[in-house]
């Protein structure tokens, strides 16, 4: 099936309140600016955030913790420079942390995308990040039980998309992209070119098409 | 005399086998690369999803938002370079393909467990980033931090205090002070500087060998 080109309006107007989203991007690189205003401007609140940060500046996903619809972030580095408006938040009490290892966050979501039910990391062993999770030693080696994260909805950001959802990046922003458009039920791409199948050299292709379900021209 | 922190740069970039693929952590690691001659191939990674990083633009007009470091800032791409998704980029480390990774520390252990994400202070807001995946999957672990803490308290320690980011994780420590190796019988010092393994002795509450 074709992915289907819209505008950003139309391509968020599936998100429900208390979704789980997941936000690519890797500070601005890869964020997909376009698709959070729409977010913001379509009004689902409550959400589970589930990104690298918890972001920057005022715009992108700084701009929907702003505006008060995340109770939630999943991420592994919220704490930043210019992270003002979730420290606010959460010195407040009025937004949720969980922070993961930033490979255990990719590799939670790599899980859910490829159907695997769960997996042993050895990252955080012993560490307060592991607390409370089941262990298992392997050959020797002590590892930690760590549960796929699936998202309701993934934003995502390419460089050129074709009409089949076929994605190319653009150097370090493609980050989570490619892992996020797996692992949600519904992904949304934002690109900067959408071009005729056939365009992109298949062999060239990272994200095939099968993952993303709308694309918008931003 | 002790090493100033360029000093300790460039030690850190002598004991880098050429050919190595290497992670430098954010801050201070950071100013390691500016010592790697280009004729030791040793290749640099970037947790957020690229080999062959090359140094930061010299022309602020060629700097692109799309090609940054671990630390959001801008960099270049050398010959050979690759990009790949955060998974893999992670994979990399868990799956021991780097060979060496600097990090900064705010303690290590004679046993090589390492703290370097959290204060563990009321009110700080936690964030480990790659710290962990690195800590636990570079093949070898270097640290450069000071020997000693604003009070005076020795970061190098008997057991950490500090949240810790690793277990037995660290192989060396480079401070201003001393080279330290670290592995399964102990404590090592490797080079000093200004100071001697006797008055390291008396400083430090872990055994000392000298190698």
């Amino acid at each position: 099936m074709t992915a289907l080109v819209c505008t950003a309006a139309e391509a968020v107007d599936a998100v429900q309140h208390g979704d789980t989203v997941l936000v690519g991007g890797f500070g601005m690189a890869g964020m997909p600016v376009e698709l959070i205003d729409a977010l913001i401007a379509h009004g689902a609140g409550e959400l589970t955030v589930v990104s690298n940060n918890a972001g920057n500046g005022h715009t992108g996903l700084a701009a929907l913790l702003a505006a008060g619809r995340v109770r939630k972030v999943i991420c592994s580095f919220p704490r930043q420079a210019d992270s003002w408006v979730f420290d606010e938040l959460y010195r407040a009490g009025k937004i949720e942390l969980e922070v993961v290892p930033q490979g255990t966050l990719a590799e939670r979501m790599r899980a859910a995308g490829a159907g695997i039910g769960a997996f042993y990391c050895p990252t955080g062993v012993g560490t307060p990040l592991a607390e409370g999770k089941e262990t298992r030693v392997i050959d020797g080696r002590t590892y930690v039980l760590e549960f796929p994260i699936r998202g309701d909805v993934a934003l995502i950001r390419a460089h050129t998309g074709d009409r089949m959802g076929n994605l190319v990046y653009r150097k370090t922003a493609r980050n989570f992209g490619p892992v996020m458009a797996a692992a949600a039920a519904l992904t949304i791409a934002e690109v900067r070119h959408i071009v005729e199948p056939g365009a992109i050299d298949p062999e060239t292709v990272v994200t095939p098409g099968i993952y993303v379900d709308r694309l918008v021209a931003v | 005399m002790t090493l100033s922190k360029a000093e300790m740069a460039r030690l850190v970039a002598r004991d880098i086998p050429d050919g190595s693929y290497v992670n430098l952590g954010i801050g201070q690691p950071t100013t390691v690369a500016a010592y790697l001659a280009p004729e030791r191939e040793i290749v640099l990674h970037t947790e957020n999803g690229m080999l062959g990083m090359g140094p930061p633009p010299a022309d602020p007009a060629e700097q692109d938002p799309d090609l940054i470091n671990a630390g959001k800032q801008p960099v270049t791409e050398l010959p050979g370079a690759a990009y790949f998704h955060h998974a893999d980029s992670f994979a990399m480390m868990r799956g021991g393909h780097l060979d060496v990774c600097v990090l900064g520390a705010f303690q290590v252990s004679a046993h090589g467990d390492l703290a370097n994400w959290h204060t563990g202070e009321p009110g700080a807001i936690p964030a480990v980033g790659g710290a962990m995946d690195l800590a636990i999957g570079a093949k070898q672990v270097f640290v450069m931090m000071t020997l000693f803490a604003r009070d005076g308290t020795p970061k190098l320690v008997p057991a950490c205090t500090y949240p810790l980011t690793g277990l037995a994780c660290v192989s060396r420590v480079y401070t201003e002070h001393a080279v330290f190796h670290l592995g399964p019988d102990g404590v090592r010092v490797a080079e000093t500087f200004g100071t001697t393994v006797e008055e390291l002795r008396t400083r430090l509450a872990v055994p000392l060998d000298a190698l």
